[in-house]
């Protein structure tokens, strides 16, 4: 099976009904797409397919072939940060961060599709997203901080 | 002449680890080596001991490195837990720190010609009065470090402190926003397998019979093992895992009693118990007055990682190497030996940093779930992560608990007699807590398995179930009585806070009834029982936080409430102020915090610690209770055990009092017990409706409301 993720063609011998999850983990070796629950509960999962936020622990691979997949690794690195994982640095957004990748993305699938989101806005594009630290105030600002800068772009 | 043997005292861990290259390397490149047996958690405690040790050595931050903690290299520092780092390990860092950089300022100015008054430090360059300088990187060696620690030389004043007290960033914090492979879930050693376990599906199930040879035919299964009640299998890709794990499941046939309670607290008032009065004063005879009381009441607690707990375990040759998110890289190793029948020596135990898990979650047994299934698979390393439901349904949970209260109110408004009593298991079951036996799960599920040992109660002043009973409050007539049932119906062990936030919600719940009947201000009537000055302070400065002002009714359905506590009565002052409304649901809106932890070490960190442990501390309240019938835990998913979310979320504001010259303690915990009754109180205050049992459920209230 052929997938695209971060822009590379990954072939996968993987069953077709094996979760993405499972292959961005372990095939593609995108260790930032994280496993918290299976069952599409949490988000510590989630990556962009096709400009949405989605749980790739909930969607078989055989649904993605062909699809671009985009993980927490192909929107920025250590050396050159994204806006957003910029702004979550700056903020000191993170207490253990298991939560913050899959957040960064569902953050990014909001920012490319609403420069300017309102409070309620955030609200809904982190409602499939938990934090058990609780750092969610200090995550809201960090995407506020995003936003105001992508704008800036 | 008979030499003195007696050893002198030495701080926080350099007690039992003594020797300086235990836990400092000054290296020849421009860097130094700091080797904590402490562990990351997420609650930022790597950053704080850099600062600690760049601070006394006088080197930039970026020279320190943090060498992650693994058995036979690290100083044996015990358990991460407790919020005891700053104490222990920083102190302990703080000294010897101190010690080096005095033996480095020795060299040099033997080096220089100079005396040590005429010598001045910047980031590693020793400078003497006329201009000559030497760094510490010429001036290290082997030799250096290796001696016992003096205990000496002297930590320099807070005065003088320019890294500690600033808001130095987490270390840790780009990697992970980054995604890179940081956690224990994400280490994988080449050629690894992937295992899981097959549970029972409860704690009485006795395996019938198992079918194992169809499992062994699926695709990509390595092996299938099956030692008494420990079912699992090794696959080599990660869903293969995962799928035979669950057909295994399905093939076993087990046959459940019904050995658990009814789902109320109340079962603890019936059950065994050791009884033991903590506190006792008989000052002078209580005078006329008003009798109250009060019972108050909280069911099982998860921890709830947002990560399910994982391990990689590789056998060689008899020999185990175990990657582990154990908050106690030693005591783990002492109970995962017996358990594989191997000496401690055969085992390497390392940690990986792993997800927040506020106590000890399933961190521990995985490990041993990894070691297991790695014996059966030779030469190639296995990773074993629970799967949601398996966290949800073994971890150990903080005990279910109730509290009694009764006091006299006197007529002058005085609280002139105080009597609380406390029911719960044990707190901590944590590897290296009992004299005999173990907590580890499979242990106990093997063909052969180790004795259950029972769970410990962690001991006062800091106490386990009795931690917070004694109140802070000054009255002349005081019992306090633990009550410790030792045989929980299910697994326990430490949870953030463990009974303080149980013991703090009915102590805070209880004098602000006292304070409703005494017709007096709730604040007022707290300060007006309280001596002590720090813990007026923050009582004071929360107040002026919320601009909070006397017998004040909100308008609408809001209300106000506080709750005050000092950690374990000797640790943090934590002052809370909750504003709720009470409309479909109960929502908590805004929580105003004032904190007095001694000497602040990384203001950021801390207000970081509080914000998060009032967010979780107000989820434990409203929402949280582990579920179950009278065979099974029935919390299977998150939807079983909902925890707030950002919609959800209270505006959370910290107020920090800094007292440089007092020493640091930790800041992790202690938020529980003031926020859980702030909330109650602010109900109360909203409402008129009072809920003494926790969580505040729609259905709790309602019930309430309707009565």
């Amino acid at each position: 099976m052929d997938i695209t993720v971060n822009g590379r063609f990954l072939s996968v011998a993987a069953d077709p009904e094996t979760p993405l999850l499972y292959v961005l983990r372990n095939d593609a070796g995108c260790k930032g797409v994280r496993f918290g629950c299976g069952t599409g509960h949490c988000g510590t999962c989630m990556v962009i397919i096709d400009g949405k936020a989605v749980q790739s622990c909930d969607v078989p691979v055989s649904a993605v072939a062909g699809k671009s997949i985009q993980t927490v690794e192909g929107i920025g690195t250590l050396e050159q940060p994204h806006p957003l994982q910029r702004a979550f640095v700056e903020e000191q957004a993170a207490q253990c961060g298991y939560c913050i990748t899959g957040i960064i993305m569902s953050a990014k699938a909001l920012l490319d599709a609403n420069k300017n989101p309102s409070d309620d806005d955030l609200k809904e594009a982190l409602s499939k997203n938990l934090c058990r630290c609780g750092t969610h105030q200090r995550i809201v600002r960090a995407i506020k901080r995003a936003a105001v800068e992508m704008r800036k772009l | 002449m008979a030499e003195n043997t007696a050893r002198r005292k030495l701080p926080g861990s350099l007690e039992t680890n003594r020797k300086l290259s235990q836990w400092l390397d000054i290296n020849a490149d421009g860097t130094v080596n700091m080797r904590p047996g402490k562990i990351e958690i997420g609650q930022g405690i790597l950053t704080a001991l850099r600062q600690i040790v760049a601070e006394e050595l006088d080197v930039n931050l970026n020279r320190v490195k943090v060498v992650t903690a693994v058995t036979a290299m690290s100083p044996n520092e015990g358990v991460t837990s407790g919020s005891r780092s700053i104490e222990e390990s920083g102190s302990a860092f703080r000294y010897a720190a101190a010690e080096a950089r005095e033996l480095l300022l020795a060299r040099a100015g033997a080096k220089l010609g100079a005396t040590l008054e005429q010598l001045s430090v910047s980031d590693g360059v020793v400078c003497a009065r006329g201009g000559a300088s030497v760094t510490y990187w010429e001036l290290t060696d082997a030799s250096l470090l290796d001696r016992e620690a003096t205990g000496e030389a002297r930590p320099k004043p807070p005065a003088q402190h320019k890294i500690v007290g600033t808001a130095a960033p987490r270390v840790d914090i780009p990697r992970k926003v980054a995604g890179l492979p940081v956690y224990v879930q994400d280490h994988e050693p080449s050629g690894m397998l992937h295992g899981r376990v097959s549970r029972p599906p409860s704690y009485s199930a006795e395996l019938i019979g198992v079918k194992l040879d169809d499992v062994r035919a699926m695709p990509g299964v390595v092996a299938v093992v099956r030692d008494g009640r420990f079912l699992g299998v090794v696959a080599e890709r990660e869903e293969q895992a995962i799928r035979a794990a669950r057909r295994l499941a399905r093939e076993a046939k087990w046959s459940e009693k019904p050995t658990l309670p009814e789902m109320n607290p109340r079962y603890l008032l019936d059950w065994p118990e050791k009884t033991e009065v903590i506190s006792e004063k008989k000052g002078a005879a209580a005078s006329a007055g008003r009798e109250f009381s009060g019972e108050y009441t909280r069911q099982f607690l998860a921890h709830a990682s947002i990560a399910p707990s994982c391990a990689t375990a590789q056998y060689d040759d008899g020999k185990y190497t175990v990657w582990t998110h154990s908050q106690g890289i030693y005591p783990l190793r002492g109970e995962l030996a017996p358990a594989l029948q191997v000496p401690p020596e055969d085992i390497v135990v390392r940690h990986v940093e792993g997800a927040g898990c506020y106590g000890q979650n399933a961190a521990d047994d995985v490990a041993l779930d990894a070691a297991l299934l790695a014996r059966a698979a030779p030469g190639r390393a296995v990773r074993v992560q629970w799967m949601r439901e398996d966290e949800f349904a073994w971890e150990p949970y903080s005990s279910a608990m109730v509290v009694k209260t009764r006091a006299t109110l006197s007529d002058d408004g005085r609280i002139s007699a105080w009597h609380l009593d406390v029911w719960s298991h044990g707190h901590s079951s944590r590897p290296g807590r009992a004299d005999d036996g173990t907590n580890l799960l499979a242990a106990l599920h093997l063909e052969k398995p180790l004795k259950r040992a029972p769970a410990a109660n962690p001991p006062l002043p800091g106490g386990g179930s009795h931690r917070n009973a004694i109140p802070i409050y000054e009255f002349p007539n005081q019992r306090v009585t633990n009550h410790l049932v030792p045989d929980p119906p299910l697994r326990v062990s430490s949870l953030r806070g463990l009974g303080s936030q149980t013991n703090v919600f009915a102590i805070e719940s209880f004098m602000d009834e006292l304070a409703v009947a005494a017709d007096v201000d709730p604040i007022e009537f707290r300060l007006r029982h309280l001596v002590d000055s720090r813990a007026r302070a923050v009582v004071e400065k929360v107040a002026t936080m919320a601009n909070w002002k006397p017998k004040q009714q909100l308008a609408g359905n809001l209300g106000r409430g506080i709750g005050f506590a000092r950690y374990k009565n000797l640790a943090g002052y934590m002052a809370i102020i909750a504003e709720v409304e009470l409309a479909e649901t109960l929502r908590v809106l805004r929580v105003w915090s004032a904190v007095d932890v001694g000497q602040t070490i990384n203001p950021d960190g801390l207000i970081n610690q509080m914000e998060g442990g009032i967010i979780q501390a107000v989820s434990f309240v409203l929402r949280e209770e582990v579920k179950y019938d009278r065979e099974r835990v029935t919390v299977r998913g998150w939807d079983d055990y909902p925890i707030l979310s950002f919609a959800e979320v209270p505006q959370v504001v910290v107020g920090l009092i800094n007292r440089p010259e007092l020493p640091a303690v930790g800041a992790g915990e202690g938020q529980q017990g003031p926020v859980a009754a702030a909330v109650g109180n602010a109900l109360f205050n909203a409402s008129g409706v009072r809920l003494r049992d926790m969580p505040f459920t729609r259905e709790r209230l309602l019930a309430a409301m309707a009565a």
